[in-house]
């Protein structure tokens, strides 16, 4: 036997041993990650989406949107009761408080581009008064007005008031993209491959702060920014409502997880 | 020459066969933990199969699939902190484990959601 043939020897001694011990069994299992409430609403029985600062573009009206959103999904995942009002335009409570009424031609809550008798274009006669996050400053004090978030609660037997900011604003990006590319291999099997290409996006980001309100003082609990984007193909004709709800898919769990403890349900693999 | 190769050899398997056993008797009752702690946690019985998961890694604390599934069973349990501990253990000791790396992303994908938007919340 040679030097190297006892080597040779040596090392597929020590890859038995590995070999023999590296069968790997496994097993995929549920599971539901439990996620604590942020905030403990104990001390309230009711909760008001009251209504939101929005803005961005006019392809829908994100203040009803999603305060109807929100209510929908508070009914059925958590057990404050929810309260039926009318959802309150921000801007015009603050253009109310400041004695000026929304410039011509302006609108604190757009038709959706195409609504019938509409043009399909964005028009002056459509454009939001919320355009930009400068926009959006300007009007944000009403958030700090204790006194008159308190005057909201009274109104409405104290209850826990949600209200905030939704910018949901037009995009477009160039970059990489990955997409799976079909080929046969010469065995003459049918399989997959990654390929990375340049291409142009758009689509529309949610920007949104939602605020937590004690009814009872008018104080802030809890705030939490959100930001997401959704990006197709620039050829892939995407409407702004499904995108909308595409991108509050994404922050719902993380606001409900404000008021109650919430399980994500996934599964995992377990190894041997 | 010949004599080396040989002398080399004869070393490496003499390791094995002292330091072999004393390692393979230690997987060996951890993976008697993890096979336990498998079976519990299939019935929901979580606490039950951490508590055999951390037994298991005190064991052996190389065993990368009981890292794993005490990663996934801390997860489960609402313990985000020590299940990041836990992957992170479990990728240390096999960095090229799929099914780890597939867990650990998962995982990540909620717990740096969760940390954004609570460091952004007050």
């Amino acid at each position: 036997m040679t030097a190297s043939t006892a080597a040779a020897v040596a090392v597929a001694s020590v890859g038995l041993v590995i070999g023999a011990s590296g069968c790997v069994s496994f097993y995929e299992i549920p599971v539901e990650i439990p996620l604590q409430a942020k905030i403990d609403v104990a001390n309230f029985q009711r909760v008001l989406v009251f209504g939101f600062l929005s803005g961005g573009s006019n392809a829908i009206d994100p203040n009803t949107e999603t305060a109807r959103l929100l209510r929908s999904q508070l009914r059925s995942k958590q057990d404050l009761k929810v309260i039926d009002s009318d959802v309150v335009s921000l801007i015009d409570e603050v253009d109310r408080q400041r004695g000026t009424g929304p410039a011509p031609g302006a609108t604190s809550a757009p038709k959706p581009a195409g609504a019938p008798g509409e043009p399909s274009t964005p028009g002056a006669k459509n454009e939001p008064r919320i355009k930009t996050d400068k926009d959006l400053q300007e009007y944000q004090s009403i958030f700090d007005d204790k006194d008159y978030w308190k005057a909201i609660g009274e109104r409405y037997q104290s209850p826990l008031i949600i209200t905030g900011t939704v910018m949901f604003t037009e995009m477009s990006k160039s970059g990489m993209v990955s997409r799976p590319q079909q080929y046969i291999d010469s065995t003459g099997i049918t399989r997959y491959q990654e390929v990375h290409e340049w291409a142009d996006l758009k689509g529309y980001a949610l920007d949104s702060k939602f605020i937590f309100i004690d009814g009872r003082t008018g104080e802030q609990l809890y705030t939490e920014p959100v930001h997401e984007e959704s990006l197709y193909p620039s050829t892939q004709s995407t409407p702004a409502l499904s995108s909308y709800f595409e991108l509050m898919d994404k922050v719902l769990p993380s606001f409900l997880n404000t008021l109650s403890t919430q399980k994500i349900r996934g599964t995992r693999i377990l190894i041997k | 020459m010949r004599m080396k190769a040989w002398f080399v050899a004869s070393l490496v398997l003499l390791i094995l066969g002292v330091a072999a056993p004393a390692l393979a008797d230690r997987r060996s009752e951890a993976k008697d933990q993890v096979d336990f702690g498998i079976s519990v946690a299939q019935r929901g019985l979580w606490k039950e199969a951490v508590l055999h998961w951390e037994s298991a890694v005190e064991k052996d604390p190389t065993y990368a699939a009981a890292w794993n599934d005490l990663g996934i069973g801390y997860e489960q349990l609402g313990r985000f902190t020590d299940a990041r501990k836990a992957y992170e253990k479990a990728l240390e000791a096999e960095p090229n484990n799929t099914f780890i790396r597939n867990n650990y992303d998962q995982f990540r994908e909620n717990y740096d959601r969760l940390n954004r938007r609570r460091g952004g919340g007050r």
